[in-house]
């Protein structure tokens, strides 16, 4: 099925083994959000799982902190990237550290949906991609699946967290099909994957930016030079295992990211790899990420993102040292 | 016409402590007559004794004690009866100086010298029962109305308010000043206060002064009736008369658990001293404006509501005695507090294991036990 669709059923099957689960956000009744990714939840589940609310980021994740105090597990849609930003101050300084501030008194079990990233030629504030905003912020735990089998299980491992999760769904991977193993999950939610086993170079990234890798990896083999590829899953925690396992093989990395690469997640993993396998690595840890410059014009969206070509020119950048 | 003056205003007594009722007062009379001696000799003791405790908290801040301290002198009426009109089951949201409200609830002062003192980052356990459904202080201006509106709309979801039983509908009452009032976020809990139709009670207390900028620069109009404007019933109450005051949230804490949706106070108010211990507000208000509320001090008009019904000199020594009493203890503690362990930094960041965290906190044991003689 479609990630859209794994990640209803993932809600879905929330709102039904826990009662204490409810969504909120802006049109995602009768609507089903922007996305349709609640589409027939309301419907099923009544208006008082399914909230629309009013159209107030801060207020949205404010009063679901106020909903977790009671009891509640809140799964919150945010209806774009761009537009978490009026909501900062209640996830960073509120969301995150409730529960460090009440010495583990208070939990907050609340999930933040966010469709993020490119490719989707919006206009702006549409398609960005603020993880490292998040991923700085102690207290909360990011996570973003690349398909559909990842979209339904670490939702539903999300809700089930005693901790704040910021869930970032990969938007222009929405429609992309994948199987779904409805019985048991693949992996917890904050393990690291490898996805395609490689030989030479390790190439890493999350969300949408998994797909693109394996194009890279599959132009790569295609000119003799073999490519691991892992999908990060989890954006914090990091799992580093597989990771550092892999660059032990390979003895190279290249990171992926739509976001700009300055004080990203990409340098954060760069400078952790290097740390800890420098005696390993044949080349730096090469970042190829988004420019530092406001998402484009979405007629330049092309030119700003990382595509194959990047990423294996960054391969070769590697291979050369 | 200054605020005070707004014939909408509810006032019972007098700032020389007679009681003469404002035309808007009229209704809440029954309520007050109905309060017993003992009653109304405890919302004295209740303002004597925080004040006693407030003046001790800005000594030892003084004294190098606290890294800070946010005076409550001067705002004690309005404190003393919202929160005595409030029912054991109500939830109670403080911003930062409700020091009074915090105690009549169960909390223990040295909760907020804790946290003044840079031991904790809350203080207290809400969940506790012994602490009265109270939590913790909020820092960030205005941000606790949204926890609080979103409290009180799961009271709502879960049948907790609005059963006609008052012994068991619960209702949230959440404190606020006059500058949070100016941020966005009380702006969205007033929204979706209204929409949802929460149990909840928006208590502004106006002190008149956000740090140094003066109230009529935040708004144009009396901030009571912003609340109108969200379809919240809002008025306006003499902050330094303790009856107006519990009459006023006694009815609109009622009529919210009982269904009524939201209600909003604006108690007028004077912080006598400053905002913080970190500002002066020599440099921003005048004297003349100082000498000017303390003519309406709200224990001096208690005081002299409680002589006129004929209260012996007695019990106000022993109020006095109680305030001292508290104030001695504060002090006594404060300096028996110790320090923390380091490993309080990593406990509670999250509530399940964070890989990076374990990593850190296994580090940090590695590099105090690298160095000679360990450290903790």
């Amino acid at each position: 099925m479609p990630i859209s669709r794994a990640l209803n059923a993932g809600l879905r099957r929330a709102l039904e083994t826990d009662d204490r689960v409810l969504l909120m956000g802006e049109d995602i009744g009768p609507l089903g959000g922007v996305f349709r990714v609640t589409e027939g939840l309301q419907k099923d589940f009544g208006p008082r799982r399914v909230i629309d609310s009013p159209l107030a980021e801060s207020g949205i994740v404010g009063t679901a902190i106020g909903l977790a105090m009671g009891g509640f597990k809140p799964v919150l849609e945010i209806q774009f990237d761009g537009f978490v930003f009026p909501a900062f101050d209640q996830i960073t300084s509120q969301l995150a550290k409730i529960t460090n501030r009440h010495e583990g008194g208070v939990r907050m079990p609340v999930v933040i949906r966010i469709p993020y990233g490119g490719h989707i030629g919006a206009v702006e504030h549409h398609q960005e991609s603020p993880e490292a905003y998040f991923t700085h912020t102690a207290g909360l735990r990011v996570v973003s699946p690349s398909n559909a089998n990842d979209a339904y299980w670490m939702m539903q491992q999300a809700i089930a967290s005693p901790d704040p999760v910021i869930f970032l769904e990969p938007k222009a991977k929405y429609w992309q099909k994948g199987e779904v193993d409805t019985d048991k999950p693949a992996l917890p939610l904050h393990a690291s994957r490898i996805v395609r086993r490689g030989t030479d170079v390790t190439l890493v990234g999350h969300g949408a930016m998994v797909t693109t890798l394996l194009q890279a990896a599959a132009l790569a083999e295609s000119e003799g030079t073999s490519c691991e590829v892992i999908d990060l899953r989890s954006l914090s925690p990091v799992d580093y295992g597989p990771l550092l396992d892999s660059v032990r093989r390979t003895g190279r990395m290249v990171y992926a990211q739509e976001a700009p690469g300055f004080t990203s997640l990409g340098s954060e993993i760069a400078a952790t790899v290097m740390e800890k396998a420098f005696f390993a690595l044949e080349a730096p840890v090469l970042r190829v990420s988004g420019f530092d410059v406001p998402f484009p014009p979405a007629k330049l969206e092309g030119t700003y993102l990382p595509d194959a070509d990047r990423i294996l020119e960054a391969v070769d950048r590697s291979l050369a040292y | 016409m200054t605020p005070l003056d707004d014939p909408a205003l509810v006032r019972v007594l007098a700032a020389d402590g007679t009681m003469a009722p404002t035309p808007a007062a009229e209704r809440y009379l029954p309520l007050i007559d109905a309060l017993t001696d003992a009653e109304l000799e405890t919302f004295y003791r209740d303002m004597v004794s925080i004040r006693a405790f407030d003046v001790q908290a800005t000594n030892l801040q003084r004294q190098g004690q606290l890294a800070l301290w946010p005076p409550s002198f001067g705002q004690e009426a309005a404190q003393v009866g919202s929160a005595r009109a409030a029912r054991a089951q109500d939830h109670i949201f403080p911003s930062y100086r409700e020091h009074v409200v915090t105690r009549i609830r169960g909390v223990d002062p040295l909760d907020i010298i804790r946290l003044m003192r840079g031991l904790t980052h809350g203080g207290w356990d809400p969940t506790d029962p012994k602490n009265g459904n109270t939590h913790i202080y909020t820092l960030v201006l205005g941000a606790q109305t949204l926890h609080a509106t979103g409290l009180a709309m799961g009271l709502v979801f879960d049948g907790k308010s609005g059963s006609g039983d008052p012994e068991r509908d619960e209702a949230v009452i959440v404190y606020y000043g006059d500058g949070a009032s100016s941020q966005g976020d009380v702006h969205e809990a007033m929204v979706f206060a209204a929409s949802f139709q929460t149990p909840e009670v928006f208590f502004l207390q106006n002190n008149q002064w956000a740090i140094s900028v003066p109230v009529a620069t935040q708004s144009r109009s009396p901030l009571y009736k912003r609340g109108e404007g969200y379809g919240i019933p809002s008025l306006q109450v003499d902050g330094n008369d303790v009856l107006a005051s519990y009459a006023v949230s006694k009815v609109a804490l009622d009529e919210a658990r009982a269904g009524g949706g939201p209600r909003a106070i604006e108690a007028m108010t004077y912080r006598m001293g400053a905002h913080t211990t970190s500002d002066d507000p020599t440099k921003y208000r005048t004297s003349d404006e100082e000498k000017a509320w303390a003519e309406r001090d709200p224990i001096a008009r208690m005081r002299a509501y409680l002589e006129g019904r004929g209260a012996p000199q007695q019990f106000f020594d022993d109020a006095d005695a109680e305030g001292a009493a508290l104030a001695d203890d504060v002090r006594v503690r404060t300096n028996e507090l110790g320090t923390i362990p380091r490993v309080h930094m990593f406990e509670s960041v999250y509530s399940e294991a964070h890989a990076l965290i374990q990593e850190e906190q296994r580090w940090l044991d590695d590099y105090e036990a690298s160095m000679e003689g360990g450290a903790q």
